[in-house]
């Protein structure tokens, strides 16, 4: 696997070390041709990719629940909303969580990290009286400035960030439920939509887009419409919310810095190995600090566009999150030892997850046995993936 | 071999399908979905499963309960769409949070389908989401009257051990409580956690920190049962006041060995049992009773304890 990421990371290189190149071959050229330039079909060269365990994951799924659930509600226009929310909301935590693996660490203070920036909003907005646009720049600046505390204790102590971010979970965790009962004597601040009203701001976090494309379904009858109310004739989905948007623009941003920058080779090579990457010039440090910064920003997003769609934020918010977000990424064929992943899988991976977890509800699947099915489903999603992926690659 | 791994894969597909298939096949009857705010851990709402799959046999009508696995409200925000979505003929749901849960709840009740509010919120939230009633126990006057009765046995002071901080509407017991000894709520609350271990010890703590503690109020058998232990480790069992809310069979035995004086009884099963009866009578023959009900607060003490006895934890 460090190969791939050898070949890519030469195959991306600037134009400004064709001399490294040269001299890496002079030895090769009385022996056999050098594998390491060895030209692949690009048929191959998509197949083997990290995603591929992801796609035909995503793929199984879909016939899965297509097969069990197709009458249940799930593919009608207000189903498919509902599990692409959920996705939505794991891809924007796993494409963070991703490049973090990558890069090789670990963040599991994401969970934590959600309801703190959630109820951070919601204090200075709501309790503290402040303009909502602040409320949220303040919180994004305080959220980024964790994750680089965390990142920089990682760093500086060289402890695992399993550790590191273990304790910021609790840490984060008390801090939130402490903010929240001193000063409101409550554990959930209501009262952010109204806040937010007339806020230039919010609606990028909690608005929805394409409302008139709805509407216009809507009144063709091609979607389902409310039946009563002060809603009477709306069409039931009203628009693609933001947190969707923001999902596609975090998974176009993440997989062109991964795969077309310079950058991107670097946070393959910290993950891959440090030590090495530390030797060629790679500034390992400041790759790593900048990727827990990333993470914190995506939770961040998460949190705020969860607080402006519901009007309130909760201490218990974002609970168990981190592993969701691990998971998803797993799932998307990132290794967890990091130097190796893709955030398009990672991606697919949340989308497998959202689905499964909403999908299992429609399937009308007994409750206690929610937990079995999603974690054998989830364990079955990884093997076939590691097992497809040795087959085609021929890796052993 | 790649061809043998693809076969496999779809002989589990097949066979995962399959009995799922066939359980969601057999749909004719009328279905309701019950949504709660309960963590997967909390053993309280087995009474509320239990009274919902009675009265599904009863009345011949299926019954789905669901939850947010970690006790996330925002996650069961979703839970309520999905439930909306997949068209059921009634959803039944608490009201942990009002200002979370109205959007998806109103939704549902403007796509048509009746909603019946249980166990947390209010008579007035109730209605203003456009459900048809509220079933449950109003809280802080139950906490009010478990106050003013404790006052009348000398209590002054208090301990609240409240397991599950982040549901505003719980913690109002604990206020009610308060207001009705007549004295502040302040730092007699403390936030135990679920896991019993760290409820015992911090109860424990509270107590030598705060010997002269009059009272411990309980909020449910998962901060009572540890407490039990904890008054039998300190030795204040039968000697410290102790009331809780909720019942469970741990806090019967206490209460028959006049550890617990009291047990404030919401009624769970009525708040699961009676939605499905009352919805699926209106969606057969259009009847529907005229009000909210209560199915709390009633107090059990030592001289009821019969049939409280031999189904607690199951039904009652």
């Amino acid at each position: 696997m460090i190969e791939q990421t050898a070949s890519q990371s030469i195959s991306n290189s600037t134009p400004d070390e064709p001399q490294a190149t040269q001299k890496l071959d002079e030895p090769q050229v009385s022996g056999k041709p050098d594998e390491r330039v060895k030209t692949r079909s690009s048929f191959r060269q998509a197949l083997i990719g990290p995603e591929l365990g992801g796609i035909c994951g995503t793929i199984l799924v879909f016939v899965f629940f297509f097969l069990t659930a197709s009458d249940s509600g799930m593919f009608s226009a207000a189903g498919v909303m509902n599990w692409s929310v959920v996705s939505a909301q794991f891809i924007i935590i796993a494409v963070g969580a991703c490049l973090l693996m990558i890069s090789g660490e670990f963040d599991l203070s994401v969970g934590s990290m959600i309801g703190f920036s959630g109820m951070s909003i919601a204090l200075l907005a709501v309790t503290f009286g402040w303009p909502v646009w602040l409320a949220i720049i303040t919180t994004f600046i305080l959220c980024m400035a964790i994750g680089a505390l965390i990142g920089w204790v990682v760093t500086k102590t060289g402890l695992p960030s399993f550790i590191v971010s273990l304790a910021f979970l609790f840490i984060l965790r008390g801090l939130t439920i402490f903010a929240a009962i001193a000063t409101t004597n409550k554990t959930i601040v209501g009262g952010i939509r109204v806040a937010a009203e007339g806020d230039w701001l919010a609606p990028l976090f909690g608005g929805k887009v394409f409302t008139g494309v709805f509407q216009w379904m809507g009144n063709q009858g091609w979607i389902d419409t409310f039946s009563g109310g002060l809603k009477k004739g709306q069409p039931v989905v009203e628009g693609i919310p933001m947190l969707m948007v923001w999902a596609f623009v975090l998974v176009l941003f993440a997989h062109f810095l991964l795969t077309k920058t310079k950058f991107g080779n670097w946070i393959f090579a910290s993950g891959g190995n440090a030590q090495a990457a530390l030797y060629v010039g790679v500034p390992v440090n400041k790759v790593k600090i900048l990727m827990f910064m990333f993470t914190a920003f995506c939770a961040c997003v998460f949190a705020t566009s969860q607080v402006m769609e519901f009007g309130s934020a909760g201490a218990d918010r974002g609970l168990l999150k981190e592993f969701e977000a691990i998971i998803s990424v797993v799932i998307g064929g990132a290794l967890l030892t990091g130097g190796y992943g893709s955030v398009i899988g990672a991606a697919l991976g949340a989308i497998i997850f959202g689905v499964v977890q909403q999908g299992l509800f429609f399937a009308g699947v007994e409750s206690s046995l929610f937990r079995v099915f999603l974690g054998t489903i989830l364990l079955f999603s990884v093997i076939l993936n590691t097992y497809i992926r040795r087959i085609i690659t021929g890796e052993k | 071999m790649k061809k043998f791994k693809l076969l496999t894969t779809a002989a589990l597909t097949v066979a995962l399908a399959v009995p799922l298939a066939l359980t969601s096949m057999s749909v004719s009857a009328e279905r309701y979905v019950l949504v709660s705010h309960a963590p997967d851990s909390d053993s309280w709402w087995n009474t509320v499963k239990n009274g919902l799959a009675l009265a599904g046999k009863q009345m011949d009508v299926e019954v789905e309960y669901r939850n947010p696995p970690t006790g996330d409200l925002a996650d069961m925000a979703r839970i309520i769409q999905q439930a909306a979505a997949s068209k059921p003929d009634g959803i039944i749901t608490t009201l942990a949070d009002y200002n979370l849960l109205s959007g998806p709840i109103r939704n549902a009740v403007d796509q048509g389908i009746n909603v019946i509010i249980m166990n947390s919120g209010t008579p007035k939230q109730a209605r203003d989401v456009g459900a048809l009633m509220f079933i449950g126990q109003p809280e802080y006057d139950a906490g009010f009257a478990a106050g003013e009765r404790a006052k009348g046995d000398g209590v002054k002071s208090f301990l609240c051990v409240n397991h599950v901080i982040s549901n505003p509407v719980v913690a109002e017991r604990c206020r009610g409580f308060a207001d009705g000894l007549g004295v502040e709520l302040g730092e007699s609350m403390i936030d135990s956690g679920q896991d019993p271990a760290e409820i015992k010890n911090r109860v424990l703590a509270y107590l030598s920190a705060n010997p002269d503690t009059d009272a411990v109020i309980t909020l449910g058998p998962t901060s009572a049962d540890p407490t039990i232990l904890a008054l039998k480790q300190n030795g204040m069992a039968g000697q410290i006041y102790f009331g809780t809310f909720d019942l469970g069979a741990n806090i019967v035995k206490a209460i028959k060995s006049d550890i617990i004086k009291w047990g404030i009884d919401q009624q769970p099963f009525l708040q699961a049992y009676l939605p499905i009866v009352i919805l699926a009578n209106y969606d057969r023959y259009g009847v529907l009773p005229g009000n909210n009900i209560n199915s709390g607060p009633g107090f059990v003490t030592k001289d009821a304890l019969g049939l409280v006895e031999k189904y607690a934890g199951e039904y009652r």
